[in-house]
């Protein structure tokens, strides 16, 4: 029981680093970047890189990665979504799964299909054992990072000036416009912190799952999604409370239902939350103008 | 030149005259004419050239099979030819990046050059979609590594080297009962992928046929294929000492390096898709120590078929060979032995005056009879039942240091 719950609990806490990405890229940007996981994917491989290639240090490689990530997100926004500002928003969502396939196929071209086995770069801290059940190492560093990076989002987006103008880009570009916010820079500015996030994500994703392929990144990308979903897409802490659950969901459904029936569990799990709460657990209520 | 323009014509034309009289006559059935071509030669040995082609991805994402394949292949077929005197191999390779849609193409090329025999497909999808075309043109195949059963189904002129994925299931059953491996098996297969849940199949028949205790039995699927904790949690409290893992070797490495941090070590038993877990770029081989597959080749192993092979390929191309490299080399061997047998007992066979149909119905005689037997590098003393599937017996192999050590 305590075994399967910590296993929900580190396969959720990696859910939610990246459903924390998904959040906020939607929240801002009100657009589902589908290519996150492709992002995160390319974070681990230039993690790995960094890693076996090179042989730099841990802390040095991560900070590649997130460099990587950060560029590679600014110029996706540049290309791909930034041409598209005032089109509709399902033209920008399938231009975000094309970009997906994009990435994963240039990643199939330089590091071919062939899986390489990732260096666990999360283990620096000794493992806690309780009874007969230990937390690895990874886990404790996943969630710790996770709650980290929801906390200072959340500090981010309310006290910063920065932040404010995230949400208020977020609530009217155009009346945030003619307050003189620069709206392109603010959603670059966005696109640049979520891919950076992915770059962590990437690292943590691989170090608790140690194989890297081209589509690492799509599967668990998708569930993170349902993840942020189920917690209220465009909620910080929503997505980490989603990701969680969703992990512990998936895990005991396992267990003790069935191990072929698992996603189908999870899956009907989120379309009852969805019929009861529309806007997901900690969702905002949407009041309809007239 | 023109005179060989000419006779290259008119072996073009008597071969279309044949394949219509061969194609005619399988349509009849079995009660019209149905004496097997003969060529006598003067010596009553196997004379001619004879057209071989390869199907396979030479380059794409399963490049690494269809080039072993070829490497394989390369290497019999300089043997024969060494040794063949007035029998001659005429080799061809054509890429097909395991598309069944190039493969038809790559298929339609050998045509077009005349093939009379071919080795391939290497992989599953586009060798089903070949096979049938082959089937109607009267074109014999000996597939190296398509395992799956739609390769032979309906098809008879189509044979296989590997093992049918049914069969290593069974297969895998019978030696782990017979080695008495183990008292209680756990499975972990993935039921979205056909490969994976047949072979799960047939060996769940045969683990209770034999009265192997299987004490659980869990799945994955694409999607939640990282995290194995409740499998193998599942495996451990039910006290199995040994998991039946039928799948490729990226899930699998990934279940070995989780059973690893939970302190569970039974043994790991595999099948085919296992083999190339020691390649994983970075992977920690000493994760994988122990493990048994069952695979039909062994580098290590000492017969002398093996090492002739092994020493050869490692000589030409700087590597030890895989199992896909081994069933390329015992594909055109096959073919070779087949006909100097055929020509033995019908005093001779000139290749040169027999259409690709007629080599067709020769060979399926001979392979479906049950007095052929051919041993190879994959196999002591293959055989092959009328509806093409082979009959050898599989090695077991497991890992040590890092390497493949034969059981």
């Amino acid at each position: 029981m305590l075994n399967y719950l910590i296993s929900g609990i580190s396969l959720g806490s990696v859910y939610a680093i990246i459903a924390l990405g998904y959040t906020m890229v939607y929240g801002i940007a009100k657009m589902l970047n589908f290519a996150h996981g492709d992002v995160i994917m390319v974070g681990g491989y230039a993690a790995f890189c960094a890693s076996t290639y090179l042989g730099w240090p841990i802390p040095l490689c991560i900070l590649f990665s997130m460099m990587i990530c950060t560029i590679l997100g600014i110029v996706i926004e540049k290309l791909a979504y930034k041409p598209l500002r005032n089109a509709t928003s399902l033209a920008v969502l399938i231009t975000a799964i094309g970009v997906s396939y994009f990435l994963q196929n240039i990643a199939l071209l330089i590091w071919t299909s062939n899986p390489k086995a990732f260096p666990n770069m999360a283990n620096f801290i000794p493992a806690i054992s309780l009874g007969d059940t230990t937390i690895s190492s990874t886990t404790i560093i996943t969630i710790i990072a996770s709650v980290i990076i929801m906390i200072g989002l959340t500090l981010f987006t309310g006290k910063t000036k920065m932040g404010k103008a995230m949400r208020a880009v977020s609530e009217d570009k155009g009346a945030a416009q003619l307050m003189g916010i620069n709206v392109n820079a603010t959603i670059s500015i966005t696109f640049a912190i979520g891919s950076g996030l992915a770059a962590i994500a990437g690292v943590l994703l691989c170090s608790a799952y140690p194989t890297l392929m081209p589509t690492t990144g799509s599967m668990p990308g998708i569930k993170a999604f349902t993840a942020a979903v189920l917690g209220g897409i465009g909620s910080i802490p929503g997505a980490m409370l989603g990701g969680i659950l969703l992990g512990i969901l998936e895990k005991f459904a396992q267990a003790y239902i069935s191990t072929q029936l698992s996603d189908a569990i999870v899956f009907a799990a989120l379309i009852v939350v969805l019929l009861v709460k529309p806007t997901g657990l900690l969702g905002k209520k949407i009041t309809e103008k007239v | 030149m023109k005179k060989k323009l000419l006779s290259v014509l008119l072996a073009g034309v008597m071969a279309l005259s044949l394949a219509a009289c061969g194609a005619g006559g399988s349509s009849e059935g079995a009660a019209s004419s149905d004496a097997l071509p003969t060529a006598p030669t003067e010596d009553g040995s196997l004379q001619g050239t004879l057209k071989v082609g390869l199907i396979g991805p030479l380059t794409g994402g399963a490049a690494l099979y269809g080039n072993a394949v070829d490497n394989g292949a390369k290497i019999a077929i300089e043997e024969i030819n060494a040794e063949g005197g007035a029998f001659q191999m005429d080799y061809k390779a054509q890429d097909d990046e395991h598309d069944a849609e190039k493969s038809v193409n790559a298929y339609n090329q050998l045509k077009d050059w005349g093939v009379q025999v071919i080795v391939g497909t290497v992989t599953t999808t586009p060798c089903i979609a070949v096979s049938a075309e082959a089937n109607t043109d009267r074109i014999f195949m000996l597939t190296p590594s398509a395992s799956a059963q739609d390769v032979t189904a309906n098809k008879d002129q189509t044979y296989q080297l590997c093992f049918s994925d049914p069969n290593q299931g069974s297969a895998s059953a019978q030696y782990i009962s017979e080695n008495g491996l183990a008292t209680k098996v756990a499975i972990i297969y993935k039921n979205d992928d056909a490969y994976s849940t047949g072979i799960y199949q047939t060996f769940k028949a045969k683990a209770d046929e034999l009265g192997l205790e299987i004490v659980s039995e869990t799945t994955f699927m694409d999607g939640s294929d990282n995290d194995f904790t409740v499998q193998l949690t599942d495996a451990k409290d039910k006290g199995a000492d040994l998991v039946f893992l039928p799948m490729y070797y990226t899930p699998a490495s990934l279940i070995l390096s989780q059973a690893d941090s939970m302190g569970y070590a039974p043994t790991f038993f595999g099948v085919d898709g296992m083999d190339g877990i020691l390649g994983i770029e970075g992977f920690d081989t000493s994760l994988a120590e122990g493990v048994i597959l069952l695979t039909p080749f062994a580098a290590d192993a000492t017969d002398d078929l093996t090492v002739n092979f092994v020493t050869k390929f490692q000589e030409a191309y700087g590597e030890t060979p895989i199992q896909f490299a081994a069933d390329g080399y015992d594909c055109p061997k096959v073919i070779y032995v087949a006909l100097q047998k055929y020509a033995s007992e019908n005093g001779g066979l000139n290749v040169d005056e027999l259409s690709a149909s007629d080599l067709c119905r020769i060979l399926i005689s001979v392979l479906s009879d049950s007095s052929f037997a051919v041993d190879g590098v994959t196999g002591q003393s293959m055989q092959w039942s009328a509806n093409g599937e082979v009959n050898k017996a599989p090695k077991g192999m497991v890992i040590k240091d890092g390497v493949y050590v034969g059981l």
